[in-house]
């Protein structure tokens, strides 16, 4: 699934135990809480490993997300707004996250600026289901989509650094 | 007072008006006697102005029996794209009584490669542009139209409410759900759609790679749901090694999108109308011009609470039907002596992960696979870990959460 880096950093993502989705209504809380505990300690252990990569918060139903994520190439930081739903289907499917400036600049990508989890991630979602959360999109998902394309647009010159532009 | 959200959504409906007020525009010079009137009445008469002559000789041959009944059936396509909009044109010249289209996205050029649209349409949302075309095709459709992404949980609570009253008599369920979506999570919120409603829908699918395509009537309790299983594909009988994924994530054809639309129009006619016989699952394999076919039981483990209690539902009324003469289909044994379709398991993964990770594979005919398996869900005592118990309230979660 990953090479052993990820899968330690994985593996110290506590993982879920509830099994509800945005319907439920008292379990989806307690899953949502379970989101945020999941997600504060991994953003702890991102820190203390010096790879803080993501912010993300939602609205106060859960069900529409919002952050950044960020991703150093050469030393410079790109920043990126993210956002996605939680699906009616959730967390028997993955939420589609959508980086909306990226919308065009790459086929790895679905309409709106949704990036492509088919292969590297939906699999593995479906055989973690409802153990994985919120988290674990962000590292297995995410994080190696960004680790790929990040500097393939950079090398391409689709996407230049913020400071840079206009030099 | 409005959100950015609203906004947008206010811009986009305001360009859509612009759109279609350029192609009525457009249209004001084409002569009137171009579109027809309604018709009441289906007649069978065979003249060059009759539009439905041929479809009723169909009763004639005796092939159907009765025709006109297609007029008192509405049916949902949800999915306005390459299978979708073809779906739709099909069942408008067929005459259906009613069509209900969902789809949010727009026309684009990137779409031209597919059947239906038109690139002076372009911008317009999908299913506007689709009705206003299918409405000149056939007025005597009655067209709804909804403009949204069905998986959210807003638009969801509204689709479940149009499926259940959104029949040709308001009120009344639609006859037939058809998903001619492109992705996983519509598919899966069509299928809780359908179980807690007890609708019958009909799945459609065409691959990534463009070569492979399927349909599946699913009648909740008593076949397979879309949750049964993990997602079923036809095998192309491609090697892995030599599919070229690189900077793409689907490809598509209009002959593919054709043939799978075509044979979903087809299981829905003789559903409706009761000719023939319907398939409950059929692939189409274009490298090899293969059809697979197969029947898939209910799952009695699914992950679905709704799909077990339409089972529940199905053995009652199974039990309460008198006994018939049992023509059930045999399903031949396959033996599989040879792997010649290729079926293997998502590579990526190492055999000793797969041996943990894979699961049973539901017994299937040769040329059907699933997409991946998915584990035993017993014994799950593992090391991980698990969110730690705590008193913390959901607002003090997130306020630590944005705190960080």
């Amino acid at each position: 699934m990953a090479d052993e880096a990820t899968r330690k950093i994985v593996s110290q993502i506590p993982i879920l135990k509830t099994n509800s989705g945005p319907r439920d209504k008292e379990l989806w809380v307690q899953r949502l809480r379970e989101e945020y505990m999941s997600l504060i300690k991994y953003v702890e252990n991102n820190k203390q490993a010096d790879n803080d990569w993501f912010r993300l918060e939602s609205n106060k139903e859960g069900t529409r997300w919002f952050g950044k994520c960020w991703y150093i190439h050469e030393l410079l930081k790109y920043e990126f707004d993210m956002e996605f739903d939680i699906p009616v289907t959730y967390p028997a499917t993955v939420p589609e996250v959508a980086i909306p400036e990226l919308d065009g600049k790459t086929a790895k990508m679905y309409r709106g600026g949704k990036i492509c989890l088919t292969d590297h991630f939906k699999p593995l979602w479906a055989r973690n289901v409802p153990k994985f959360g919120l988290a674990h999109l962000m590292a297995l998902g995410l994080g190696p989509w960004l680790a790929v394309e990040i500097p393939d647009l950079i090398a391409k010159g689709i996407i230049q650094h913020k400071e840079q532009q206009g030099s | 007072m409005a959100t950015v959200e609203e906004l947008k959504l206010r811009i986009r409906e305001l360009e859509n008006e612009l759109i279609k007020c350029k192609q009525q525009r457009s249209q004001d010079s084409v002569p009137n006697s171009v579109f027809r009137p309604r018709i009441e009445k289906m007649s069978a008469e065979v003249v060059d102005s009759n539009p439905y002559s041929r479809l009723m000789a169909l009763k004639r041959m005796g092939i159907v029996e009765d025709y006109e009944k297609i007029r008192s059936f509405a049916v949902a396509v949800v999915g306005v794209g390459g299978v979708g909009s073809v779906t739709a044109e099909m069942l408008t010249r067929c005459g259906i009584g009613k069509l209900l289209l969902f789809d949010y996205d727009k026309v684009e050029l990137a779409n031209m490669n597919r059947l239906f649209f038109q690139p002076h349409q372009a911008g317009l949302s999908k299913v506007e542009a689709a009705e206003h075309t299918l409405r000149n095709i056939n007025p005597d459709v009655t067209f709804e139209t909804h403009n949204y992404n069905i998986t959210t949980v807003d638009n969801f609570t509204h689709f479940m409410e149009r499926i259940s009253n959104g029949g040709l008599q308001e009120g009344k369920s639609v006859d037939l759900v058809l998903s001619c979506v492109d992705n996983f999570e519509a598919r899966m919120a069509i299928n809780t759609a359908c179980n807690e409603l007890g609708q019958t829908w009909m799945e459609s699918g065409v691959s990534e790679n463009a070569v492979s395509g399927h349909i599946q009537l699913i009648v909740p309790g008593e076949t397979a749901c879309f949750a049964c299983a993990p997602p079923l594909v036809v095998a192309a009988n491609i090697d892995e090694k030599t599919l070229k994924r690189d900077g793409v994530c689907a490809a598509s054809l209009p002959t593919t999108m054709g043939v799978v639309a075509g044979i979903l129009v087809q299981n829905v006619l003789k559903y409706l109308l009761g000719f023939g016989t319907v398939s409950y699952y059929l692939g189409y394999n274009a490298m090899q011009d293969f059809f697979p076919t197969m029947i898939m039981k209910a799952n009695p483990q699914c992950d679905d609470r709704h799909c077990r209690g339409q089972q529940g539902e199905y053995a009652k009324r199974e039990a309460a039907r008198p006994k018939q003469e049992v023509v059930e289909e045999k399903e031949e044994e396959v033996v599989h002596e040879e792997n010649e379709w290729g079926i293997e398991l998502v590579s990526e993964i190492s055999e000793a992960e797969l041996q943990d990770a894979s699961g049973p594979k539901p017994d299937l005919p040769e040329g059907i696979t699933v997409a991946y398996t998915i584990p035993n869900k017993d014994g799950e005592v593992n090391s991980e870990e698990t969110v730690e118990e705590t008193n913390q309230s959901l607002e003090e979660l997130m306020a630590q959460m944005k705190n960080l």
